[in-house]
Formats: C-alpha cells, sequence, structure tokens
C-alpha cells in the first residue's frame, strides 16, 4: 500500500511559519526511494529543530547506512517549532518525514537519536503528532517500533515507558541487525505480533526491550532489583561496538541542507573513543576502547566529501582530535592538498599543549587566526587532579602565550562549575587563571589587544562515569560562585576589560540531572510537563524550570523520591542505579575505585589515571568484557596522493 | 604588524556572466541567504573558476540583484559572476544546472560584455508579478482590483527589523489585469482568479504581499487559501508596448532603452 505525501496539505500552511524552508527537504543528496518495493522502513530523528538535527553525524551515517540497503528505505524527521505544531493540529497533519514527506506512524521503525536527555520532550512531541500511542504498552500491531539510541540511551530508563527498545553503543551494525530481525519477522507473516517481533529483538542481544524487565524498589526508594521477566532475554544488554571504522567511511555522501544549519561543514570522525579517563566525561567512558580512522581513509573521505558537498570547511571529530596518532601527517597533508583552494580546516581542539597550536598553526596556515579554544575544566590545580585532567597551571599559561605569540587574538578557556569536592575558591581560581593568561599573553603578543574568554558550564553527574555516585552541585551555590568569578574579573581595572566571563543559570543542569540519572519513576514527570507544553527544553526561550519543577513535586508527592534524591544525593556504593543492567562493559568496581580516588586527590594530589593507549591496562574492563581492542596507528602511510576508495 | 596571507594574490576577473535563474516548486521557500549558500557550494561542486576577494577570509565573486521575497517563486531572479579564466556561458549554463538541487534552475547565460549596459542594475525597474488566488471568482478579484487603482494612494504599513515602515502600494503599480487559471487549490473546482501585475521597483520596495494587504484592506478581498506569488519577469518597462499589455525588456538580451523611448 502507497502512502500519500503530506506535502500538498503542509505547503499552503509554509508560508505561515518561520523558516519554512527547514520543512520541505530537497537537500542534495538526500534519498526518496519506492515504498512499496521496501521490505523494512525506518523513520529516523534528531528529535531538536531541523537546523541543529540536520548536521548530527549519527542520523546522517545511519540514514546512508540504511538506504544502501536495496530493500530498505530510510527518511528523516525533525522537531518542528511550536508554530507548525500548532497549524499542523488545525489541519489534521502528522508528522512527517522531510525526504518524502510520508506520515512517520507508517514506518515500521521509528528510530530516535538523543545526544542529550534534553530532547526528551520532543520525542512525546513527535509521537503525538505521528498519532502513535506515547505510551508503549498501548501501541497497537500497526505502529512503528520506536527505538532510541544515542548517548542518552545509555540510561533509557526516564523514557522506558515511551520507547519499545533502545540501541546502546555504535548504530552502525545494530542498525542493520534490527532490519534483519524486522525483515524476517514480516517475510514470515509477523509471527505473534507485535510482541514476537519485541522479543526478537530483544532475546538476540540487540536491543533493550525495557518492558522485558521488572523493576522492583525498596521502602526508601532505591532500586531493589531489575530482572528480566521474560526468559530468553539477557540479565544485562551489552554495548556495540564497530571495530574497523575503514570499514564505516560513512557519511559519504553527506546531506547538503538549503536552510542554513549550526554546523556547514564536511566532518569525518578521525577516530571514537577515548582512554584519556577525565572522570567528568560520559562520551570518553561509554565509547572505549579507542579505535583509529587510518590516514588513508580520513584522506579519501575528505577528498571525496568536499567534491561531493562544495563545503568550505572540514571539521576533523572525534572527542580528542590531536590524540590521533598520525594527526600531524593529516593537518599537514590536508592542508598541503587544500592550499589555495578555499577550503578551511578545523580542529575542535580541547587538549591544552603546545603540540596543539602547532596542529592549528598548520590548519590555519593561510587563514585569519581569530580564536583558539582549550578546555582545563577545572580552575584549581587540585580541582584538575580530581577530574583527572593533569595540567599544571604553568603549563597551561605556557601553552596559551605560545598561541598569542603565534598570532591567535583570541583563546577560548572551557571551565565546569559544580565538581564533586569544589570550594567557592576552586571557582575563584578561575579569575586568577585568566589574569595570568592576560598578562603573559600580552607580553608574548607585543600587544594589548588580545581577549581570552571564559565559558563555564554546570556539571552534570552522567551514568557510567566515576562520577556516577556523585552529589550535583544545588543550583543556588553554583549560580553564587559564577557570579563571584564574575565580579571578580569585573573588577579587575587592569585585566578584566581583556576577560570575557560567559555562562547560564544552574537550573536547566538540575533538570538534565534529573533526565541523566532518573529511573522509570520520572516518566510521568516528563509526560507532565510535556502535556503542560513544555518543548525544545536545549533553548532558554523555552525552557520552564518552574514547570519541572512543580511537576516533580506534584509526582513525587507520595514516593520517597524527589527532585533532590535525583539530583543532588550522593549514592553510596551498594546502591542498584537505574542503568546497571546496560552493560557499556566498564568494570563497577574500577569506576567505583576511580571515585575514590578522585575523592583522595582532593586531599592528598593522588596519582594520575594513565592512558592505556600508551601505558597498557586493561583495568576499565571494557576490552576484556567486550572482546575489543585498542585500535591505534601509526600507519607510516602518507595522506597524499589520494586514491578513490 | 597584522600577520597576511602568504603567496600571491588571488587570480583577478577576467570575464563576467550575468545569469538568469528561477526559484520553483517548494524550493521558493528558500530565502536570500539560503541560494547564496546553496549557489556558492554549486559553483564549487561545478568546478567553476569562480574568482574570489583577497585576504583571510576570501569570497566568491558572486553579485545579486534584488532577490524575490521568501516564499514567492520566480522565473525570472538574475546575479552576475566574475571568472579567472573565460569560460563558454552555454556550458557554465549546463555544468551550475547540473549541480543545483532541482527547483534552483539556470535559465540563461550571457556574457557581460556583449551587454550595452555595465550593471545589471541599469537594466531593471520594474517586475512582473503573477499572483493565483484559490477560491476567488474574477468577479471578486477585479472588483477588489477597481477598488484599489481607483485610489491615489494606497499606504500599507509593514514591520521590519527597524520598525514600521510604510509604503505607497498605488504608487508602484504601473499596470494590473484579472484573468482565470486552472484550479491550483485543494479544491480543483474552485474558481482560480489570476492577477498580473507590473510593479515599479522603488524603496523601500513594494513587495507582492503589501499588494495583497492592500487588495484586502481597500478592496475587501479574501483569500481562503494562500496565494501563489510567482515573478514573472524583470526588466525596463517597454514604453512602446500599449497600456493593457505592458511588456518589460529581457535584460540579458533585450538593448538598452533608448533615450528617446524614456521621455514621455
Amino acid at each position: 500500500m502507497t502512502v500519500e505525501s503530506v506535502f500538498p496539505r503542509l505547503e499552503p500552511l509554509l508560508p505561515q511559519v518561520r523558516k519554512p524552508v527547514q520543512y520541505v527537504g530537497g537537500e542534495l543528496h538526500a534519498q526518496v526511494k519506492a515504498w512499496d518495493s521496501a521490505a523494512v522502513r525506518w523513520a529516523l530523528m534528531y528529535p531538536d529543530a531541523y537546523e541543529v538535527g540536520l548536521p548530527n553525524q549519527g542520523v546522517q551515517i545511519l540514514y546512508e547506512v540504511l538506504n544502501e540497503q536495496p530493500d530498505v528505505l530510510a527518511e528523516r524527521t525533525y522537531s518542528v517549532w511550536p508554530d507548525l505544531e500548532a497549524l499542523m493540529r488545525e489541519h489534521g497533519i502528522p508528522q512527517f518525514t522531510v525526504d518524502a514527506h510520508r506520515p512517520v506512524g507508517d514506518f515500521d521503525i521509528f528510530g530516535v537519536s538523543f545526544a542529550t536527555e534534553l530532547g526528551y520532550t520532543n520525542l512525546l512531541t513527535a509521537l503525538d503528532l505521528a498519532d502513535i500511542p506515547i505510551t508503549a504498552a498501548e501501541r497497537a500491531d500497526g505502529d512503528p517500533v520506536v527505538i532510541a539510541g544515542g548517548h542518552a540511551a545509555f540510561n533509557p530508563e526516564p523514557v522506558a515507558e515511551f520507547i519499545d527498545g533502545a540501541v546502546v553503543g555504535d548504530g552502525e551494525q545494530a542498525a542493520l541487525a534490527v532490519t534483519d530481525l524486522v525483515r524476517t519477522w514480516k517475510a514470515e507473516g509477523r509471527p505473534g505480533g507485535r510482541d514476537g517481533l519485541l522479543l526478537a529483538l530483544a532475546t538476540s542481544g540487540v536491543v533493550y526491550v525495557p518492558r522485558f524487565y521488572d523493576v522492583a524498589y525498596l521502602p526508601d526508594g532505591r532500586i531493589q532489583r531489575v530482572v528480566p521477566n521474560q526468559s530468553g532475554v539477557p540479565w544485562r544488554v551489552t554495548k556495540h561496538t564497530v571495530m574497523d571504522l575503514d570499514e564505516w567511511p560513512y557519511p559519504k555522501q553527506p546531506l547538503v541542507p538549503l536552510a542554513e544549519t549550526v554546523h556547514e561543514r564536511y566532518s569525518v570522525e578521525i577516530f571514537r573513543g577515548c582512554t584519556r579517563g577525565c572522570r567528568f566525561c560520559q562520551a570518553g567512558m561509554i565509547t572505549r576502547p579507542v579505535r583509529e580512522r587510518s590516514i588513508t581513509t580520513v584522506g579519501e573521505m575528505v577528498q571525496r566529501g568536499i567534491a561531493a558537498t562544495g563545503f568550505e570547511e572540514v571539521g576533523l571529530l572525534s572527542l580528542s582530535s590531536a590524540d590521533h596518532s598520525e594527526i600531524h601527517e593529516i593537518a599537514k597533508g590536508l592542508a598541503d592538498r587544500y592550499d589555495g583552494e578555499q577550503v578551511s580546516l578545523s580542529l575542535p581542539s580541547t587538549r591544552v599543549d603546545a603540540f596543539n597550536i602547532t596542529l592549528a598553526n598548520e590548519l590555519s596556515r593561510n587563514g585569519r587566526r581569530t580564536g583558539l579554544t582549550f578546555a582545563p575544566e577545572g580552575g584549581s590545580e587540585r580541582m584538575r587532579k580530581v577530574i583527572n585532567k593533569m595540567v599544571t597551571e604553568d603549563d597551561l599559561i605556557q601553552t596559551v602565550a605560545t598561541a598569542y605569540g603565534n598570532g591567535w587574538r583570541q583563546v577560548k578557556l572551557y571551565f565546569m562549575c559544580g565538581l564533586p569536592t569544589e570550594t567557592d575558591e576552586d571557582v575563584l581560581a578561575i579569575a586568577g587563571m585568566a589574569r595570568r593568561v592576560i598578562a603573559t599573553g600580552r607580553e608574548a603578543a607585543g600587544r594589548k589587544d588580545i581577549r581570552c574568554t571564559i565559558s563555564i558550564g554546570g556539571f552534570v553527574p552522567k551514568p557510567h562515569t566515576p562520577f556516577q555516585w556523585a552529589a550535583q552541585l544545588d543550583h543556588e551555590t553554583v549560580d553564587r560562585r559564577l557570579r563571584a568569578l564574575k565580579g571578580a574579573v569585573t573588577h579587575d581595572r587592569e585585566f578584566g576589560r581583556s576577560i570575557g566571563v560567559r555562562y547560564h543559570d544552574g537550573r536547566p543542569s538540575i533538570i538534565e540531572g534529573l533526565l541523566s540519572r532518573g529511573d522509570r519513576r520520572v516518566a510521568p514527570v516528563i509526560r507532565r510537563v510535556w502535556e503542560q507544553g513544555q518543548r525544545f527544553d536545549g533553548w532558554s526561550e523555552y525552557f520552564s524550570y518552574e514547570r519541572w519543577e512543580a511537576a516533580c513535586r506534584d509526582v513525587f508527592e507520595a514516593q520517597p523520591v524527589s527532585l533532590d534524591w535525583y539530583t543532588t544525593r550522593e549514592r553510596q556504593q551498594n546502591e542498584v542505579l537505574p542503568w546497571d543492567h546496560l552493560d557499556s562493559g566498564l568494570d563497577k568496581e574500577w569506576l567505583w575505585e576511580d571515585w575514590q580516588e578522585a575523592i583522595a586527590a582532593s586531599v592528598d594530589g593522588g596519582g594520575e589515571v594513565e592512558d592505556c593507549r600508551w601505558t597498557p591496562c586493561y583495568d576499565c574492563g571494557v576490552c576484556p568484557s567486550m572482546g575489543t581492542e585498542i585500535q591505534v596507528g601509526p600507519t607510516g602511510r602518507p595522506l597524499l596522493p589520494l586514491t578513490p576508495l | 604588524m597584522s600577520r597576511q596571507p602568504e603567496g600571491p594574490p588571488p587570480p583577478p576577473v577576467v570575464q563576467k556572466l550575468r545569469i538568469r535563474y528561477a526559484k520553483r516548486g517548494r524550493l521558493r521557500f528558500t530565502s536570500h541567504r539560503d541560494f547564496a549558500r546553496v549557489f556558492e557550494r554549486a559553483i564549487r561542486r561545478a568546478r567553476l573558476p569562480i574568482a574570489y576577494s583577497a585576504g583571510f577570509s576570501p569570497h566568491p565573486k558572486v553579485s545579486y540583484a534584488g532577490a524575490a521575497p521568501t516564499g514567492t517563486a520566480s522565473e525570472a531572479e538574475y546575479l552576475e559572476i566574475g571568472l579567472a579564466e573565460a569560460t563558454d556561458p552555454d556550458q557554465v549554463r549546463d555544468t551550475l544546472d547540473a549541480a543545483l538541487p532541482p527547483g534552483i534552475d539556470i535559465v540563461d547565460v550571457v556574457d557581460a560584455a556583449d551587454s550595452p549596459a555595465k550593471t545589471l542594475a541599469e537594466l531593471i525597474e520594474a517586475s512582473r508579478w503573477s499572483i493565483e488566488l484559490p477560491g476567488v471568482s474574477v468577479a471578486a478579484a477585479q472588483k477588489a482590483l477597481d477598488l484599489l487603482l481607483a485610489q491615489t494612494t494606497a499606504p500599507v504599513e509593514r514591520a521590519t527589523k527597524d520598525g514600521t515602515r510604510t509604503v505607497d502600494v498605488r504608487a508602484a503599480l504601473v499596470t494590473a489585469n484579472v484573468a482565470l487559471t486552472s484550479a491550483n487549490g485543494p479544491d480543483p473546482a474552485a474558481e482560480c482568479a489570476r492577477m498580473d501585475l507590473v510593479v515599479q521597483h522603488a524603496t523601500p520596495a513594494v513587495r507582492p504581499d503589501d499588494i495583497l494587504t492592500a487588495l484586502r484592506m481597500i478592496g475587501a478581498l479574501t483569500t481562503p487559501v494562500t496565494p501563489l506569488v510567482t515573478r514573472l519577469a524583470q526588466g525596463l518597462i517597454d514604453t512602446t508596448s500599449p497600456e493593457d499589455a505592458q511588456r518589460l525588456t529581457d535584460p540579458l538580451h533585450g538593448s538598452r532603452r533608448s533615450d528617446s523611448a524614456v521621455s514621455p
């Protein structure tokens, strides 16, 4: 049965909404396949506005991997802004894909990528507009199977009631495995109906299906246990790991939008995973081990990607790009290849060392040297030891001075506020560091017009990290410390005007904390705020802390839990955590010991956890339990000459 | 001393090409900024020898003539590009059109050296607009138009970034006609009037939206479905054409109006 495009009904409404081009599709490399000849049909969603969702690498990779299968059709959908949502409700237009404007409710699988928990309310809007029951248990055989992915899927419990399943870890092979199971189930006449499919997905180990697990609670509110309620369903669902990135050189044909988006560039992931061991960093913990893409594949992908898109910028992505074993050869090779061709290269730089500046100089050979970014994360040396980001203040100042000396005019420094054991002095130390940066920088640059911007985010403890047990700092204290820091900078007559301070209020972090470490009892809170109109929680103009706080009070009234209980409460070693049955490969003992070492480091300085790329160590448990290995070069091969793949 | 880009300056412009393009169907929702990004990327994909400005942030040499508003289709948009190597205009038309998404279509390319005018702006003073009004009868459209044309002035307010501005719709309207068209709205049985308007360019510009506002205010026009607006042509008003069938000259092929033709 062919599905009709909603576009003829949507089109007359578009002149009435802001930025209508985001809803029309038509991107270069977008694919529209015949509905009837597809055996399995995926609708892929990034649950935020098009301008944020379109550049998302995860969605673009899956879109291409799935559409390469001859009998698979994949289309994309994004969150519609409230102006269009209201018109769609008024005119009965369902949530649609931008590729062929087909109703999302007609697809077999509705895959939603959660890079952040702040997209949860937008999932509910999309489900409701798609006419898919919001509660998974109420869905019928004809409704799509709703599967969550992305980093937030490592604890999908707060949305467990709204999703049918979650894929934990890398999506490339997992999406194909899900496709195979759905294809077989459909070909065999849908044995067991919807439950039959979900059971097949769960018993295969590919998908975590929350409904097959029962959660029991203790009288004090903590979780007693989580147990499967179906035979054949694994006790713990393990994450997926793509081992050879050279075999998965996606995106090959990146989407080039008509509308303006947040990242206008060709991005290539130069490695996945990170073993620097920063204790706050969920991405670094859940994506182990490090798997490098080889220099030759990177070169081929860039060459082909630029030719296919016409983008003016190449981004070399990873969690810490300067750590690629052949990054210098990659940077130099690309700078040579694109010399005089109006292609700029960018390296999201976070590592604080001189090597990073050498790279940045290479990449900006013929470009303007405007800004460099470093992420010391902690203002005091003590704080940096707690988070295992070992860099002394002297080294940091030296590095930044070198940057100014090389013609860079502005340096941005990222920090977090609210880290475990943090005191007022730790945050105030950021002001002292910024003063030294400017003083030394003026000397190195030989001029006074240099700037330093300090940008501070609120720390949110995340699942599967050594800080998963930590108490989140209350937002009043975070705000007080940041105001004091801002005051110290503003009142500095000598340097204050060269230093910018950027921060947001601490309240959104508390809600992010609730959604990050919450369990299934948080679902009614999400549902309630959404029913009251909550949308786009990542956008300050739409976020309402008051609404979330009030919903927590109402929903948790007769329960032993509360907003504080989920956020500012420190957990004990023996507590069952909501995500314990999702296996990131990290040994919980190791995480706990690392947490204890962090606390010890706050008092006596402690020792550094070394990076296992260079100091072999299997203590974190990922490689032995997942059957994976670190994959790093150097290969010794040159980036040039480039040969077609 | 600030850093300067190393190496020689970029090669100079050796040829200017004037391009007419169309913005059709769903791509009419691209804004001018959207179009500029799409166009400049298509130039890179097509590997045209476009010239760049000098400095740390080189920009491709593209100059855009006034663009049709977001949401309106157009058969006649114009721009000019500067090339660093002389290239056959027909070849540019074909390769560029192939590199652009369907819906943004290159209609015509000519060498600016063959034109009597130094700039495109000298060849454009008015636009011909088609406004399709699904669900509006020819009689109703004609009545609204007659009421508007009977005015000596028709001020319309429009909210802009810098506050409210007032434009005189009546003064800009050169000619206006109403005809019946094949229905284009959701209900094929409903009548669909089509207005054909020649509008003088001015500062601030009078947009089709302003004309519709004036028709609603002065002519009591009601539009049950969003009207579909298309720019059909741009050019100089051809004073030799009859007043009820006003023609515009073709900026790429027409000659410059002779001085005698300008005088009334």
